[in-house]
């Protein structure tokens, strides 16, 4: 194309003016996450997480003096490789479709024999408060990375979960008659200037999921799937999520399923 | 005990381009926790990388810095395989040292 | 897989059963699994997760679909709960309703009681101009009183829809400010003032 460059740079100065207000802000709330995304590169602040969890899956620990080594989650005793990008699933030994945390607990308190309520003490870490499960979560997570999603859900209660999944979605409730759907049930909707992904369908569900756990670079900390989903039902003025809940496996087995063939790049990194 | 840095250091033309990732809080003292109760300032107050012994970065960071601080920077007349120091000290008097070697 | 060592009465429903199970009629009791699911924390008690009539309405259908019976008698019976404000005025102060439009805090478990609930208007909202911080899941709001003016008929209506939105759009995503009491009736003409009043913001 031959236009002069002083055309060209006037076309351009021309179609930068056009940008209305509301699309900058939007645009340059986007656009500094994107920097940050880039300034980082390759690296990402969740690998501290993931260095944590590498260490912790390692080390002999708790009343067994067990490692984590020998922990199923779903490929056979050990394999961390591929083993996100299939949950959740039912265990047989578990008899219970767990989510990637749950099956963390359960491999935490029968291998090492480290109780329940100890483990979970902090789920969530704050600061100088950190959170095993973060870590762990965290480093087996990223052996998913570049995997695509894959649930066959073969089992029953694999498709029960799901069926709970869906129903909880649009369940209306609380002072403000919130449900998931109320935020993610249509497409290209944002509250104040944060996206809002389109949960029911693919490319929503793909948008979403394949991108937690997540490091969420306002609170400072690496962040999971059941964070997000308490923090969302906090947020809808509903009481408290409890961990590894059927409505928290069901929400967590209906996204996964929905983003299905997606890619996972988690984890991510957040607002 | 802290967490270890995650430092990448790469020969990248004629200058040695580092990245460093770092584990802490970097409390500003200005938060309140869920009771109301002032959480106490703890940040790193200096950084220093040395190459081989020379040093190469010096820097006086105070609470605005952001938890987790990531750190990037370029300097001359380093070399592969050579050794990368990187030290930070916080307001506790705690200090961490990691060395990687130069790629 | 499916395991072999499940109960008889179990594998028995299950041989009744065609795969895929997902995409079959068979409801889940969703409103058990909620209460099994959740603990009250701080204010937010478990009834909340009781649905009244319109929640449970709401949760099977959305406003496209909702049957027509279904909808009118939403309309009716949220009609009725609204009450015009006590001394007949319509409108408060603006800038206290800027304030309560910007504030998203209120009701969460991890809010204060003691404070006054926000309306969280611009998290849905496009109001004052000068406000780029806008979500999009409501219609623009810019300019509500300028074009649309201050007849009785329209009071009434801007007063109805924040009050029991349900009244005029049944399975409207709007929270029923006024019905389900996050807001006072002061705070509730304060916002009407920042939607009405021709120096408010809104309509600058």
């Amino acid at each position: 194309m031959n236009t002069p460059r002083a055309t060209r740079r006037a076309l351009l100065v021309g179609s930068l003016l056009l940008l209305a207000g509301a699309a900058q802000a939007e645009t340059s709330t986007q656009d500094a996450i994107a920097e940050y995304r880039e300034m980082f590169g390759d690296d990402n602040p969740a690998e501290l997480w993931q260095s944590r969890g590498e260490a912790l899956w390692h080390t002999a620990r708790g009343p067994k003096q067990a490692n984590l080594t020998a922990c199923d989650l779903g490929l056979g005793p050990g394999v961390i490789e591929g083993a996100y990008a299939q949950l959740p699933r039912w265990f047989d030994d578990t008899q219970q479709v767990q989510d990637l945390e749950t099956r963390l607990v359960s491999c935490v308190t029968t291998l090492q024999g480290i109780p329940r309520e100890e483990f979970l003490k902090v789920k969530f870490g704050d600061g100088e408060k950190k959170s095993e499960l973060e870590a762990l979560t965290a480093y087996v997570v990223a052996a998913s990375r570049g995997k695509p999603i894959a649930l066959p859900m073969q089992h029953p209660a694999e498709q029960a979960a799901y069926a709970l999944g869906k129903a909880a979605f649009s369940y209306r409730a609380g002072p403000h008659d919130f449900a998931c759907a109320t935020c993610h049930g249509d497409a290209g909707k944002r509250i104040r200037l944060q996206e809002l992904p389109q949960l029911t369908t693919a490319a929503g569900a793909r948008e979403a999921y394949t991108y937690w756990p997540a490091y969420r670079i306002s609170q400072g900390e690496l962040r999971t799937m059941e964070w997000r989903l308490q923090d969302c039902f906090r947020q809808q003025r509903l009481p408290q999520l409890k961990f590894g809940s059927e409505v928290a496996i069901g929400l967590t087995m209906f996204l996964a399923k929905n983003a299905e063939g997606g890619t996972l790049a988690a984890p991510g990194i957040k607002r | 005990m802290s967490d270890p840095m995650r430092i990448r250091a790469a020969v990248k033309g004629e200058k040695v381009e580092v990245k460093i990732l770092m584990s802490h809080v970097m409390e500003t003292g200005q938060r309140k926790d869920a009771e109301g109760a002032v959480v106490p300032a703890h940040y790193i107050t200096k950084v220093t990388a040395s190459c081989n012994g020379r040093d190469v970065l010096s820097a006086d960071w105070g609470p605005s810095v952001s938890k987790n601080p990531y750190l990037s920077f370029r300097f001359k007349g380093g070399a592969k395989g050579d050794k990368l120091k990187v030290t930070w000290t916080d307001t506790a008097g705690d200090s961490r040292s990691d060395e990687v070697s130069i790629g | 897989m499916i395991s072999l060592r499940l109960p008889g009465v179990l594998a028995a429903s299950l041989l009744a059963v065609s795969l895929p199970l997902y995409a079959a009629e068979t409801a889940p009791d969703a409103a058990a699994a909620m209460q099994r699911s959740f603990e009250a924390k701080k204010q937010a008690g478990m009834d909340r997760l009781q649905q009244d009539e319109v929640q449970a309405l709401c949760t099977r259908y959305t406003t496209a679909t909702l049957p027509a019976e279904a909808a009118s008698s939403i309309q009716q019976a949220s009609l009725a709960t609204v009450k015009p404000p006590s001394d007949g005025q319509y409108l408060g102060d603006y800038k206290a309703g800027e304030q309560i439009a910007q504030t998203g805090t209120g009701l969460q478990s991890s809010d204060d009681p003691a404070k006054p609930n926000g309306g969280n208007c611009y998290a849905c909202h496009q109001l004052a101009a000068s406000e780029l911080a806008y979500g999009t899941l409501g219609p623009s709001l810019q300019h509500y009183g300028k074009l649309r003016g201050q007849s009785p008929e329209m009071l009434a209506l801007a007063w109805r829809k924040l009050y029991n939105a349900q009244a005029d759009v049944p399975c409207s995503n709007m929270p029923r400010f006024g019905h389900q009491k996050i807001l006072t009736e002061q705070q509730l003409k304060d916002l009407m003032a920042f939607l009405f009043d021709p120096a408010s913001p809104v309509n600058q």
